[in-house]
């Protein structure tokens, strides 16, 4: 109904209103989100103070999933300990594997053959994509935009899966690294597959840009939301895309040149806001460089060995010492810490979970901003339960 | 990058207190730490992360490690000239001794900006029992607020300094140190108050009162 200005509302009514405004103004409200909302992305709370709408503290909650997994590593041998980075960050299980296997090289000193370090390469670069476009797309569903541009993500992340599910027999679950190689060597079929799979992925990401990167709303919910500089960046330890759409020039694969990517040619998006925009944005560029560098790696797969014949995988048992590996994983900086009393077991199993460390600064993010932005702030930070918690 | 022995001629010079010591890691990773005294760690931090030579500027992994005590070997070999005037003997001597049990607290620094790293410090406890203090790192690192909490939850660590320390993993009635060497799980650690126990507790008050007299016939026990 459009009030007549002509005629004003009853005196009282007004007042009536301003009473009830002013006897709840500047009190608190304390919300406890999660651990089963929806939007936390597994079981995750946030005890939320809210004056109006606006949140002036956040405390992040979590441990549901606890399992100690440190524990578990310790009680395991080294090679027993590959399965259980799976299901770490249950969405990018390869780079889990990778980060351990680097680790565990470096503590005894492994070599690996170079046809299986692009096999490395090209399944970390499939993993970015899975999780870059599982992200993008419940990013979508967090800003409102509900079921569908998560689906066509869900889609192009499932063909990804089906090559890992033909290649290892698990779609999630992978445990196909080992120290010193891979588990099995990828056939030509293989290849192929994957070859026809990265050539058309462009298409998507094409389409799913054009869908959404204009769009009003999205732009409304996201840019300016949830702002991070650049300072605060480095000093919280946030790595990954978030630290990168804050212009921070980091990127493992630049930085350290593990493995062989100082051989591939790609570049690293960086964003100028630090905002939540800018956080999508460097994911969906990022998606875009993978196919770059996964069409050079499969130009360029060598032949030979994929598993260093030497690496006694059962009753490993490297020298006392200790060894800190690490990877850029898609969520960010993946590493282990393991050190070695010389038994089959590692004395001391640590896992520097991104999820986990990226979480740090989510109060810092949301304040001041609407209890509905602090849902897409989460979302675009992108955790995974699996990892926060171990 | 400088070595870790340059690292700690440099802090020595600035702070003759420090008790900085290199611990030699001889694994082929040969990632040296740098042993701190914790009385001053936490201005060693702030000159390992303000020197305009190093600029560790993120901290990027925080973890405890527990020693308990530890029963060491050491052999010592001593050549013995064979009075009879043959080649001279080795004799072996070995003794036993007991290493002290302490907590440590690992940090693993890098510089985005110099691209370099990584310098490993670590920080240990007087023992794991009563001295199990060291300086928080937090004010100088953001990045060590959730990991020092984790690590004062699962080693049992205290941090003085840090801004919220509580347990982080774990819930909050929860007792013990569970990352800690001689940590066993209780059996019934699953165990957990619910609204049924008070419910249990209110029925037991409907059930008839035991008989005075022991004479009486023996009523059966109820059972909740």
């Amino acid at each position: 109904m459009i009030a007549d200005p002509a005629t004003p509302f009853p005196a009282d009514s007004g007042a009536q209103v301003r009473a009830v405004h002013d006897e709840f103004h500047g009190d608190l409200l304390e919300v406890s989100m999660g651990p089963h909302h929806p939007s936390t992305h597994g079981v995750f709370r946030m005890i939320v103070t809210l004056d109006g709408e606006t949140i002036v503290k956040l405390k992040p909650v979590f441990g549901y999933l606890h399992r100690n997994h440190e524990k578990l590593g310790e009680n395991t041998t080294y090679l027993g300990s590959m399965p259980y980075t799976d299901r770490l960050d249950y969405l990018c299980p390869m780079t889990n594997n990778w980060a351990y296997a680097i680790s565990v090289e470096k503590l005894a000193g492994l070599m690996v053959p170079e046809r299986a370090e692009y096999i490395r390469v090209i399944l970390a670069e499939l993993t970015r994509l899975v999780n870059h476009s599982g992200l993008v797309g419940f990013l979508m569903q967090d800003t409102g935009c509900s079921g569908t541009p998560l689906m066509y993500a869900f889609r192009e992340r499932e063909r990804v899966l089906d090559l890992f599910e033909s290649l290892s027999g698990s779609r999630m679950m992978v445990n196909y690294q080992r120290f010193g190689g891979c588990r099995v060597d990828p056939t030509p079929e293989w290849l192929d597959a994957t070859r026809k799979l990265v050539d058309g992925f462009p298409r998507f990401l094409d389409e799913f840009e054009a869908l959404l990167r204009g769009n009003e709303i999205f732009m409304a919910r996201t840019q300016g939301v949830g702002r991070l500089s650049a300072q605060l960046a480095i000093n919280a330890g946030f790595t990954g895309p978030g630290l990168r759409a804050t212009g921070v020039a980091h990127d493992l694969r630049k930085v350290d040149g593990y493995g062989v990517y100082p051989r591939f040619d790609f570049r690293v998006p960086l964003g100028e806001h630090g905002d939540t925009y800018d956080r999508y944005m460097i994911r969906m560029l990022e998606m875009r460089e993978s196919v770059k560098i996964l069409q050079q790696a499969l130009r360029d797969l060598p032949g030979g060995p994929v598993m260093d014949p030497k690496v006694k995988l059962r009753g490993f048992r490297p020298k006392a010492g200790e060894a800190y590996g690490r990877i850029e994983g898609p969520k960010g900086e993946i590493g282990f810490y393991l050190i070695s009393d010389g038994s089959p077991n590692p004395c001391r199993y640590r896992i520097r979970a991104p999820s986990f460390i990226n979480l740090t600064i989510l109060e810092d993010l949301c304040l001041g901003h609407t209890i509905a932005d602090a849902v897409v702030i989460l979302g675009s930070i992108d955790i995974v339960l699996g990892e926060v918690d171990r | 990058m400088e070595t870790p022995e340059q690292i700690r001629d440099r802090l020595l010079a600035r702070f003759p207190g420090a008790g900085v010591t290199v611990v030699t890691n001889t694994s082929p990773s040969a990632q040296h730490s740098l042993l701190i005294g914790a009385a001053s760690a936490c201005e060693v931090a702030q000159f390992l992360r303000d020197d305009p030579a190093l600029l560790l500027d993120c901290c990027s992994n925080v973890t405890g490690v527990d020693w308990p005590e530890q029963e060491v070997t050491d052999t010592v070999k001593t050549t013995v000239p064979d009075p009879a005037g043959g080649p001279p003997k080795v004799v072996e001597q070995k003794t036993k001794r007991v290493t002290p049990a302490y907590l440590e607290v690992v940090y693993h620094l890098y510089s985005i900006a110099l691209r370099h790293g990584p310098v490993v410090l670590r920080l240990r406890t007087g023992n794991r029992t009563d001295q199990v203090t060291v300086p928080s790192l937090t004010p100088v690192w953001r990045a060590c607020e959730f990991q020092e909490r984790e690590v004062f939850d699962l080693f049992g660590v205290v941090f003085t300094g840090h801004p919220d320390l509580r347990r982080i993993l774990m819930w909050d009635a929860f007792k013990d140190h569970p990352m800690r060497k001689d940590y066993v799980a209780p059996d019934d650690y699953e165990w957990e108050p619910t609204p049924h126990d008070e419910v249990l507790d209110r029925a037991k008050g409907h059930y008839p009162a035991a008989p005075a007299s022991p004479a009486a016939a023996p009523v059966p026990e109820a059972k909740p």
